[in-house]
């Protein structure tokens, strides 16, 4: 019998062996970790060719009015075009637009179009598309389609009107930060298939989608701008998580965006690992209407609790912003750095405040974290060491998608909730979660003085001021504690060795025509 | 004749109750179709304004009637999530996925134990009865999806004799979907067939002690025919019960293994569909898995009956 049992020990150490085998190499990953993308040079760059790439979840829907997940977005983002669009340093370039300007101190917008602009099913793109496709986004057709998710910042459009050369959008009040939602999708106005086949403007077109399996997309020989250069790009839909990174390893996915810090470390010398940023606002959010958290001191004890450096530490291997308000670092103009020290880890301050606040002893909370989400989860579970430190005893309950957006986004009915969220590039659309009657105000935070300088600043048409009062509005946020911000995360994308060109964006996007083959 | 209609009216009541508490239980769960299609950026209204498109401003059981009586006239409804598309053309396409897993892992469990558990049982102590206890125990010790990263480790990285996470559909080149399907048939084999292995020594073990095996063993049959011609047959009624259960468990999908090898079953829409609340994909997913489950059970029973002429209609 001890013969036979020390067998089976042997065996099952055997293949514990052969498991670990892969990731033995303990060497820093950061060596072969590019920062900004890839920057071609143009004697290496080939024509032609067809990548996968791997995403972790399935598209929601076709129809870029329709989808909602970032997942889906970064994918249609290749097939669709807005007027604008976002380059990689931020700034808004004319895409089906040739041009634009913002006259009457920001109450007319007037799209000058291009003449060769097609849409993949060979029809010219007119000016009847645009107004059609602005229309149905902001939700002002005459028979409007309840699953099109409406760009809310629309409904101040009152109307657009044809012009010589394009459109001209006039606004019911000033607003100049409304270009940064002219990258919503130009579709044409007499094609009832998009949730099917869709059909846009963008470097590649659509030529399959199989549910839970990929989505095909081939290069679109007549795109006006610069062509890609790939001729196919698969995106194939994983299962997310180790089902991925196998495939990873056996070649069968050339670029997957979603590595762990793990992952990154163990494909060093398989392949090339970049590091970029996601944009989200990630938080430990308050719900600053229930008890202990309606007390100011309270959420300002759990901010100094925490140790955010370790936390990225941990769950992301170092990489990753450390942010002190709701906003984030990439989006420069906007971004009070100054608020990132604003809560420097200190126990003695933590308890102290809890004590004033009359909570001595501490006190017990649930956080409720999506349980589809590994990162925050990941997070949640440092937090809740952290907090153990100064008496705050957290649980964390794991909660999945859809329950998290009926009971915790929209109902409210949380302690508190770590998630990432993402924008639009504009910053009122950054800080849409804080108004006191924004719909969206899942924290229930209110500060009327919050909600005075946002709407000042809104309304700002001068850069500078506009500027100075959205870090106004940040730095209330802080001092109030509205959330104990974290960071915005990494994003750590593995690229086969043979590709060059993969670009990183200031918004959450999969750009496939800047990707080639090396010579 | 009597029989089989009292089978046929249960096997409806089974089935209509199936569909009625998966139908109040997707009502419990928080969170609806509308808004985990909407998301953060909608609006109340609009909210509102969908959920009244996809109906869920009727009464529950208005909603329900409504969907069952569909099923009659062969609608099964409109995938929430994936648009237009139909719940039929959904499943169809994932179906072959999961009934070829599951097939081909039932071969290889009866192929692979039966023998096996007659050879171990002829001999215990011997060698292969040994070994194979050992395999047997860390196989149903690991965890079936565990199994599934290590075989696509072993054989896919290291081996190279498959790729893993490859899928290539039964309409393009069946040979190959075939050859993407072994492995995750092993996976979901491998518990089984340890299992069954067990199972199949005890029974003919026990078979071996009857006193029909002495008289025959007196009347001088060799031990071959005694163990193919009589003791086979009777033990098999246990083990046919046996991976009767298998067969419908893997038939209704081995949601781990289809996550593991990314295999687009139906044990992955299933899991997509309930957190997309996309209740026409669950409910239609739930009563094929019923069906199956009640179908299996059924031929298990008539097996019964031909390999063991006793057993009668009060009996079962």
């Amino acid at each position: 019998m001890k013969k036979s049992l020390f067998f089976m020990m042997l065996l099952v150490l055997a293949i514990a062996l052969c498991a670990c085998s892969g990731d033995t190499k303990k060497d820093d990953p950061a060596n072969n970790v590019n920062d900004q993308g890839q920057t071609a040079s143009s004697d290496s760059v080939s024509y032609g060719g067809e990548i996968v790439v791997g995403i972790s979840q399935d598209l929601d829907s076709l129809d870029p009015h329709k989808a909602v997940a970032a997942g889906t977005k970064e994918v249609l983002y290749n097939i669709f075009e807005g007027l604008i669009k976002v380059d990689k340093d931020g700034n808004f370039v004319p895409a089906v637009a040739a041009s634009y300007e913002i006259t009457d101190g920001g109450l007319k917008y007037k799209f000058k179009l291009r003449d060769n602009v097609k849409f993949h099913n060979g029809k010219v793109v007119t000016a009847d598309d645009v107004i059609y496709s602005l229309k149905r986004a902001a939700g002002k057709l005459e028979t409007s389609d309840p699953e099109v998710v409406t760009v809310s910042a629309f409904s101040i459009i009152s109307e657009i009107n044809k012009t010589d050369d394009g459109i001209e959008v006039v606004l019911s009040e000033p607003n100049t930060e409304l270009i940064g939602f002219f990258t919503s999708s130009i579709i044409p106005n007499d094609y009832d298939d998009q949730a099917k086949a869709p059909v846009g403007t963008g470097p590649f077109k659509f030529v399959s989608f199989e549910p839970l399996v990929s989505f095909v997309m081939a290069k679109n020989d007549d795109y006006y701008g610069e062509k890609a250069y790939l001729d196919k790009v698969t995106f194939k839909i994983t299962s997310g998580g180790d089902s991925a990174f196998m495939e990873l390893l056996a070649g069968s996915i050339d670029i997957f965006p979603y590595l762990t810090n793990e992952q990154a470390a163990q494909l060093e010398g398989k392949m090339d690992v970049l590091d970029g940023t996601m944009n989200l606002v990630q938080a430990l959010f308050l719900n600053n209407a229930v008890k202990p958290f309606d007390d100011v001191r309270v959420r300002q004890a759990v901010c100094y609790a925490l140790d955010r450096n370790e936390i990225i530490n941990v769950t992301a291997g170092g990489r990753g912003d450390v942010i002190g308000t709701n906003m984030f670092p990439s989006f420069a103009k906007y971004y009070d750095a100054s608020l990132v020290d604003n809560y420097k880890t200190n126990i003695d301050k933590a308890k102290e405040l809890l004590k004033e606040a009359g909570y001595e002893n501490g006190f017990t909370f649930t956080i409720k974290i999506p349980s589809n989400y590994d990162f925050h989860v990941k997070t949640g579970q440092v937090i809740v060491s952290q907090l153990a430190k100064v008496g705050i005893k957290a649980e964390i309950q794991l909660i999945d998608w859809g329950t998290w957006l009926s009971d915790v986004y929209k109902g409210r009915q949380h302690d508190a909730t770590i998630i990432g969220l993402d924008s639009q590039m504009a910053p009122s659309d950054v800080l849409r979660f804080y108004p006191t009657d924004s719909s969206k105000n899942f924290m229930n935070y209110s500060n009327a003085q919050f909600d005075e300088v946002f709407a000042k600043a809104k309304a700002a048409v001068d850069e500078t001021e506009k500027a100075n009062l959205y870090r106004e509005a940040e730095k209330i946020l802080t001092e109030d504690a509205a959330a104990a911000y974290i960071q915005s995360p990494a994003q750590l994308v593995a690229v086969n060795s043979k590709l060059g060109g993969y670009t990183f964006y200031p918004i959450y996007v999969q750009d496939m025509s800047t990707v080639y083959f090396k010579k | 004749m009597n029989y089989y209609i009292k089978k046929l009216i249960s096997f409806l009541i089974t089935l209509f109750c199936v569909a009625l508490l998966s139908f109040l239980l997707f009502q419990i769960i928080p969170g609806d179709a509308a808004m985990s299609k909407l998301g953060i950026e909608a609006t109340p209204e609009q909210v509102e304004e969908l959920r009244a498109q996809y109906g869920y401003d009727r009464n529950v059981f208005a909603r329900f009637f409504s969907w069952f009586g569909g099923i009659f006239t062969g609608d099964l409804g409109v995938s929430i999530k994936y648009g237009p598309m139909k719940v039929s053309e959904l499943i169809g396409a994932r179906l072959p996925v999961t009934i070829w897993l599951g097939v081909l892992s039932i071969i290889l469990i009866v192929v692979i134990s039966i023998p096996l558990g007659l050879i171990c049982a002829k001999k215990p102590g011997g060698v292969v009865d040994i070994v194979s206890d050992w395999v047997a125990q860390l196989f149903m010790a690991v965890p079936s999806f565990v199994q599934g990263i290590l075989i696509s480790f072993v054989f896919g990285i290291i081996l190279s004799l498959f790729i893993p996470g490859k899928y290539v559909s039964p309409l393009t080149d069946f040979p190959e979907f075939l050859q993407c399907m072994f492995f995750p048939a092993l996976a979901v084999a491998l518990p089984k067939i340890a299992m069954t292995v067990r199972f199949m020594k005890t029974s003919v073990k026990k078979e071996l002690k009857c006193d029909y095996v002495r008289t025959a063993k007196a009347k001088g049959c060799s031990v071959n025919r005694i163990m193919w011609k009589h003791v086979l047959k009777n033990s098999m009624l246990p083990v046919i019960t046996f991976i009767g259960l298998i067969v419908a468990e893997v038939m209704a999908g081995s949601i781990m293994i289809e996550k593991v090898f990314n295999l687009p079953g139906m044990g992955l829409l299933l899991v997509n569909s309930i957190s997309n609340r996309d209740y026409p994909v669950v409910q239609a997913i739930v009563m094929y898995i019923a069906l199956i489950v009640i179908t299996v059970n059924f031929l298990v029973d008539i097996a019964y009956r031909l390999l063991d002429p006793r057993q009668t209609e009060e009996g079962l």
